[in-house]
């Protein structure tokens, strides 16, 4: 593209009040070609796509955060403003507007329409989900609302795709100049903004029926203070089950495919370093990372299908509550939900908090959320260690422990946040205030589309840094040659580093080996598994052989309390590297990620060493 | 009174917000969504059994969340 074509491609941006239904229209108008990024210097995602004009002239389309007012209250609302008053270093001021209004909210959404509209920026309104305003009893006339804004005014359906074509054909014919006059044209008040809105909105609404929204009898059901609770966790049930039992398959699947190439590249290539690097190194890395892919794709429809529903912020209502109760809102919930799956969607998640502060906690309290990772070497451990007994009628001992672990994070992470709220991140209690959007069938296509969307920005994401990670480890492992007889992971650097640490870890019943473990397990915690398997010097193929193989080790060679010791060092411990990146991404910079790393390695070496005391001196 | 104190279900008129009782970003958020002097709203839901907090009001054809000790710093009258 030359720099003349690149002056001329003009930009149109989407602005509108939060559930507007401004990313259906978005998917509406660039379909699933879409450009994620983040804006300049803050963590707010930035949306673009292209839009073809029925003249062939392509566009580059906006999607700005969902803003209630130019005052804002918010960075993302900050950056709404910014961009489109053109004061935003970096993003040129949009030429065309896109105005998008809820037309069964238009009294509220007439208040910042008007804010917008005394710009004099070439506008267009997209009088959008006029069919849930018919479902509401209201009927309304586009044209006498063109008539009070002095803009075109076009009736849409995002999610049925209707009036794309007219909408389109508008945002061709919109102004090419901003009006220079505006400023000094209008200039209201907030009150006055209201009053106008009022008028405006009623004058708009031929008719209006006393029909009963749908919403107050779902509600009723769905927030009432007994059943509601028990909906909401019925459901998280389901999506427990659904993330760890329905994504083996599939992850087994995955990791068979990268065994496979991987088996060709050792059958064709010379053995060498450099056959080692690709099987070891970069095979290796993909897999650590595809191998989630499954749950969290999983996860990700549950969690879009939650929030195009308009569900999500009925759970964060529910959960609100006991949130507060350490100093956090309902809006925590989500963010933190994701951590068991992986705490990386988690940590990125966290950007739908407004409140810098909560959204710091929610962050550095995101890693005590069991993520699936850990279960391996839970799995492993438990089996050497815990007898197969039952405590009662069909509970198991096993299984008890399991659930025990899960919850001494969530315990974990509760007392954390209460620290924290108290101490580095102190300040007023945070507030829960928010729209609770109404209840909308969500169209597969847009799920599709964000489905599609946040499974790139982790793989990319997460990708890149596990990648370079398990590559990292690699070379730690690999040098120095080991000579005869002696032992790679022993005289590599990686064991170097463990002989470093292991004093600080022998006071809190770890043998060497489990040190020498811990080093490779910062990639990605279940490698923990496979590294006691090369330490022990099981030798087996298979993963599933090499556990088998590591598990005898175990439950010959370590006692009931170092085996313990280690469980709750896992519980706690920061054992992975993509998710200090993805923190250190989120902040900013290193403080936070610093912070975070040693409170959590501090809190794993005193739940370790606390349990492993205790069980000593019970004579376990 | 205060909209904590009012009866869930039925229209009330804010007469007046206590900003200072507010942080100021919560403070711009309510005025955002409209929840303010000479606003009408309903409390429709209220939340979990005990502290009965968050509770939810209905203010034109819109949802709000917010909690019981912003609706303590919003005064109003019977509408």
């Amino acid at each position: 593209m030359s720099r003349e074509d690149r002056v001329k491609t003009r930009t149109a941006a989407l602005v509108g009040n939060p559930n507007s239904g401004k990313s259906a229209l978005f998917n509406a108008l660039t379909g699933a070609r879409q450009k994620i990024a983040n804006y300049a210097g803050v963590t707010v995602e930035r949306k673009a796509g292209k839009l073809t004009l029925p003249n062939g002239e392509a566009v580059e389309l906006l999607d700005l955060p969902g803003s209630y007012s130019f005052d804002a209250a918010s960075p993302d609302e900050a950056v709404t403003r910014d961009v489109v008053k053109g004061t935003f270093e970096g993003e040129a001021v949009p030429d065309v507007l896109v105005l998008v209004l809820d037309a069964a909210n238009l009294e509220q959404h007439l208040v910042f329409a008007q804010e917008v509209l005394e710009l004099g920026r070439p506008t267009v309104v997209a009088l959008n989900m006029v069919d849930l305003a018919e479902r509401d009893g209201l009927t309304l006339d586009p044209a006498a609302l063109s008539e009070a804004l002095g803009v075109p005014v076009i009736p849409t359906v995002a999610v049925r795709r209707r009036g794309i074509a007219e909408l389109n054909a508008a945002i061709a014919e919109a102004e090419t100049h901003a009006d220079e006059e505006a400023h000094t044209r209008w200039h209201l008040t907030l009150p006055e903004r209201r009053l106008s809105a009022k008028h405006i909105a009623k004058a708009a609404i031929l008719s209006k029926s006393t029909r009963h929204t749908i919403e107050n009898g779902v509600d009723r059901i769905l927030l009432n203070p007994w059943i509601g609770p028990i909906i909401l966790f019925g459901l998280l049930f389901v999506i427990f089950q659904a993330v760890f039992a329905w994504a083996t398959p599939f992850a087994d699947a995955l990791e068979g495919g990268v065994g496979i190439v991987s088996q060709a590249v050792t059958d064709t290539m010379a053995p060498g370093l450099v056959r080692d690097f690709l099987t070891e190194g970069v095979l290796a890395g993909v897999g650590s990372v595809v191998v989630f892919l499954p749950q969290i794709i999983i996860l990700f429809a549950f969690i879009l299908v939650m929030e195009a529903s308009g569900y999500m912020a009925r759970a964060a209502f529910l959960m609100d509550r006991l949130m507060a109760g350490v100093g956090l809102s309902g809006k925590s919930f989500i963010p933190l939900l994701s951590s068991f799956a992986c705490a990386i969607p988690g940590i990125m998640a966290t950007r739908s908090i407004a409140d810098p502060k909560d959204r710091l906690t929610t962050i550095l309290i995101a890693p005590l959320m069991t993520c699936s990772a850990r279960l391996p070497v839970y799995a492993v451990i438990i089996a050497a260690v815990i007898p197969q007994s039952t405590v009662g009628p069909g509970v198991g001992l096993q299984g008890l422990v399991l659930f025990a672990l899960y919850v001494a994070g969530i315990i974990g992470a509760m007392v954390v946040a209460l620290v924290l709220r108290s101490t580095v991140t102190k300040g007023a209690a945070s507030g829960f205030i928010m729209e609770l959007p109404r209840y909308q069938l969500p169209r597969i296509k847009d799920l599709a589309i964000g489905l599609w969307q946040r499974a790139w920005v982790f793989l990319r994401r997460a990708g890149t840094i596990i990648f370079v990670a398990t590559i990292a480890l690699w070379v730690l492992l690999s040098f120095p040659k080991a000579g005869e007889g002696e032992s790679q992971l022993d005289s590599s650097y990686a064991g170097a580093v463990a002989d470093a640490i292991h004093p600080v870890l022998e006071p809190i019943g770890f043998n060497r080996e489990m040190s020498l473990a811990l080093v490779p397990a910062m990639a990605a915690r279940e490698v923990a598994v496979s590294a006691l398997a090369t330490t022990y010097a099981v030798d087996a193929e298979d993963e599933d052989l090499a556990a088998e193989g590591v598990t005898a080790k175990i439950a010959a060679l370590w006692s009931l309390p170092t085996a313990l010791a280690f469980l709750a060092w896992f519980v706690f411990a920061p054992q992975c590297l993509s998710t200090i990146a993805v923190a250190r991404r989120e902040t900013n910079g290193w403080k936070w990620p610093i912070v975070m790393v040693a409170y959590l390695f501090a809190l794993a070496w005193l739940a370790a060493g606390a349990t492993y005391w205790i069980a000593v001196s019970l004579g376990l | 009174m205060t909209l904590d104190g009012f009866e869930s279900g039925r229209s009330a008129r804010i007469t007046g917000v206590d900003w200072a009782a507010l942080a100021e970003d919560e403070g711009k958020r309510l005025k955002a969504l409209g929840v303010d002097e000479g606003a009408e709203v309903a409390i429709v839901h209220r939340g979990v059994f005990g502290t009965r907090d968050p509770l939810a009001l209905r203010l034109g054809n819109m949802t709000i969340a917010i909690r019981r000790a912003h609706a303590r710093a919003i005064s109003v009258e019977a509408a």
